[in-house]
């Protein structure tokens, strides 16, 4: 047994230097996803950020410029308009789809052939793309011969045009992104409905819990961690709104839907002025990071509470 | 503390019946237990009881009061969950007080009972703990506590300890017991661990396929088991069965093993269907004797040392496998040849149907 022992321990010291240098070419397995992170998101993050400190167009940068960018943008009133319908689609949007794709997974969280079809059909909107679905909604807000205005005739009423009112042109985009991205949300909660043991249900049954008691003091508890995921994503995505505004009303009436996003396309591709773009850039950057930390921060603080 | 009758309930899961037709009677504070392999329905029975299953057929009553149509929170029971279903947010006084308040007990008479029941089961430290924070043997008191506290007609136990080691396993049955004791209140109890149904129960009800096997005393099930199923699930290590030839003699039956050897037993002989039937003889009553004098002789292939007895794993010359018992400090070894001697008197008989067939009762 000694000799069968003694053999294999003989070449250790030359396995050793062969096991360190394993340890940078595991690091192999990651470049290729390295290379293109750096290549597509690092690199554009680091020259956007050098591209907003510059005075620059499409043929080239013309000096830097320090802070000028944003000390501008902090007084251009069309910017600044942006920003806030921005905030207000947000507000609009984010609550809403985490609300409704809540009621519709607490809904449709059964093994009902019903609810499979129902399941498909609200998450069906998810795959299509923002050419479509602002086509669909268009059809719907038409003034004349949309459905809202035949069925509001219909109903003896006067039909409203959604999409060239100031105050109700926003909603109506926000209603269009509800539709078109509730799917998501709800997949998410059904996912995480399906988590929580059903005992725990049996245990609050016994314990005479109502059904709303039951929502609030079991459901909600055992999802919290997904609502939080659900409010983050949603976040970071409509603050990206840029398509429905672009297609639905080109950013109007009197810039009431221009948002940031749809800002930063027109100043850079239109007025080719890519460094005032990138410098809005950057703060709708910084706007989507401060909100995701926010969430994260006050989700993780009040589970560990 | 109240009786519960079950009569003629039936549960299907689609074309499957889990539940046959099955009748039971217990009465106000008994302890109860329900036996059985996987899948012989126990589970559902106490589901049944407790309203987390629709009952498809029959009539379950807690008392005086029909309940199968009423919700689990209105038939007065408590339950302990076999993965304990505390709620994994709340402290443990939450837990304890969440059903509680849903029955709209004022404040302090909750407070009350949560220190009445936190000092009984030594939880008292833990009560501001989420229940995510404790050990499974904590765990498990806290559901008993919770269960407690709502001072329930019927107590119901899912398999209540077969998540705990075993030495806190062997400590809370102990407690569960003095629970009993103390609170007088009617428990039924689901495993499928035959040592918990021995040591807990007033009466076991042993299951089969849906169906009661029997009901009896621990001892009863023991000593005269109804059916050779009963034998084979209770006693540990498991009851031996030989294929014997059946003559009567003297009025009782006398069992030819295959090799030959006569074992004169004290069942009655009359009623027995004549021919092969199985013989039944529990550990204890096969014992190791002198080769000379014993009537079967056998050769060990494996001993188990317990301490307090040793277990004999045998061959007997023809190859029939047979566990005999032997005192703690044996001197027999793995190899050895061992002559046999067995206590006829305790000997079952089983028929074609697995029907048992018992010796008659003595004094």
């Amino acid at each position: 047994m000694a000799d069968a022992f003694s053999e294999p321990t003989a070449p250790i010291p030359v396995a050793l230097p062969r096991k360190r240098r394993g340890d940078w070419t595991n690091a192999l397995f990651v470049l290729p996803y390295l290379i293109v992170f750096v290549a597509m998101i690092a690199v554009p993050l680091g020259w956007g950020m050098w591209l907003s400190t510059t005075k620059s167009d499409l043929f080239g940068t013309e000096g830097f410029v320090g802070l000028a960018n944003f000390t501008r943008l902090l007084g251009d009133p069309i910017f600044l308009e942006t920003v806030w319908n921005t905030f207000y689609f947000v507000l609009l949007t984010v609550p809403a789809l985490a609300v409704i794709g809540l009621a519709l997974a607490l809904v449709l969280n059964r093994e009902a052939r019903w609810a499979a079809v129902l399941r498909t059909i609200f998450f069906a909107s998810t795959v299509l793309s923002v050419t479509v679905v602002t086509l669909v909604w268009r059809l719907v807000f038409l003034p004349d011969s949309g459905l809202l205005s035949v069925v509001t005739r219909a109903l003896g009423g006067t039909p409203v045009a959604f999409l060239n009112s100031e105050t109700l042109a926003m909603p109506a985009i926000a209603i269009t992104t509800i539709w078109w991205c509730i799917g998501l949300p709800m997949v998410l909660f059904l996912a995480a409905l399906q988590q929580v043991p059903r005992s725990l249900y049996e245990a609050a049954a016994l314990d005479h819990a109502s059904r709303w008691r039951t929502l609030t003091r079991i459901t909600l508890p055992a999802i919290r961690r997904t609502f939080a995921l659900v409010l983050i994503i949603e976040v970071i995505l409509q603050f990206q709104l840029f398509g429905q505004p672009q297609l639905m009303t080109l950013g109007g009436p009197n810039n009431a839907t221009r948002p940031i996003v749809l800002f930063i396309y027109e100043t850079g591709w239109r007025q080719w002025e890519l460094g005032y773009a990138s410098a809005a850039a950057q703060m709708l950057f910084a706007m989507i990071l401060i909100a995701a930390m926010a969430q994260y921060w006050l989700s993780s603080r009040k589970e560990a509470r | 503390m109240s009786s519960v009758a079950l009569d003629r309930v039936s549960k299907q899961y689609g074309a499957t019946t889990v539940i046959d037709g099955l009748s039971l009677a217990i009465d106000a504070g008994e302890f109860v237990v329900f036996l059985g392999p996987s899948g012989c329905g126990k589970s559902t029975l106490l589901r049944m009881i407790a309203g987390l299953e629709s009952v498809d057929g029959g009539e379950v009553r807690i008392g005086e009061r029909r309940v199968d149509h009423l919700p689990p929170g209105e038939r007065g029971v408590a339950m302990v969950f076999q993965n304990y279903a505390l709620y994994p947010h709340m402290s443990v006084r939450e837990n304890m007080a969440f059903g509680l308040k849903n029955a709209r007990i004022p404040a302090d008479e909750i407070d009350r009972r949560i220190a009445a029941a936190a000092e009984s089961l030594e939880i008292a430290p833990l009560l501001d703990r989420k229940s995510t924070q404790l050990s499974g043997g904590q765990q498990q008191r806290v559901a008993i506590a919770r269960a407690i506290v709502k001072e329930p007609e019927l107590f119901l136990l899912d398999e209540p300890l077969s998540n705990l080691d075993a030495a806190l396993r062997m400590r809370t049955r102990l407690e569960i017991a003095q629970l009993h004791q103390r609170l007088g209140t009617t428990m039924i109890f689901v495993t499928h661990d035959q040592v918990e149904a021995m040591t807990l129960a007033d009466r076991i009800v042993v299951l089969k396929g849906g169906q009661i096997e029997q009901v009896g005393t621990p001892m009863d099930i023991y000593l005269t088991p109804r059916t050779e199923f009963v034998a084979t699930f209770v006693g540990s290590p498991k009851i031996n069965l030989l294929p014997v030839t059946v003559s009567a003699t003297d009025g009782v039956a006398r069992a030819q093993l295959a090799n030959g050897t006569e074992i004169d037993t004290a069942v009655p002989a009359e009623g027995l269907p004549a021919g092969m039937m199985t013989l039944g003889l529990r550990p204890e009553c096969v014992r190791p004797a002198p080769l000379d004098s014993a009537a079967l002789h056998a050769k060990v292939q494996v001993v188990e040392r317990l301490g307090e007895r040793t277990l004999l794993h045998v061959a007997l010359d023809d190859g029939t496998l047979l566990v005999a018992e032997d005192a703690g400090l044996s001197s027999i070894r793995t190899g050895d040849r061992i002559g046999l001697r067995i206590a006829p008197e305790r000997a079952h008989l089983f028929d074609a149907d697995g029907i048992g067939h018992q010796p008659a009762r003595r004094g």
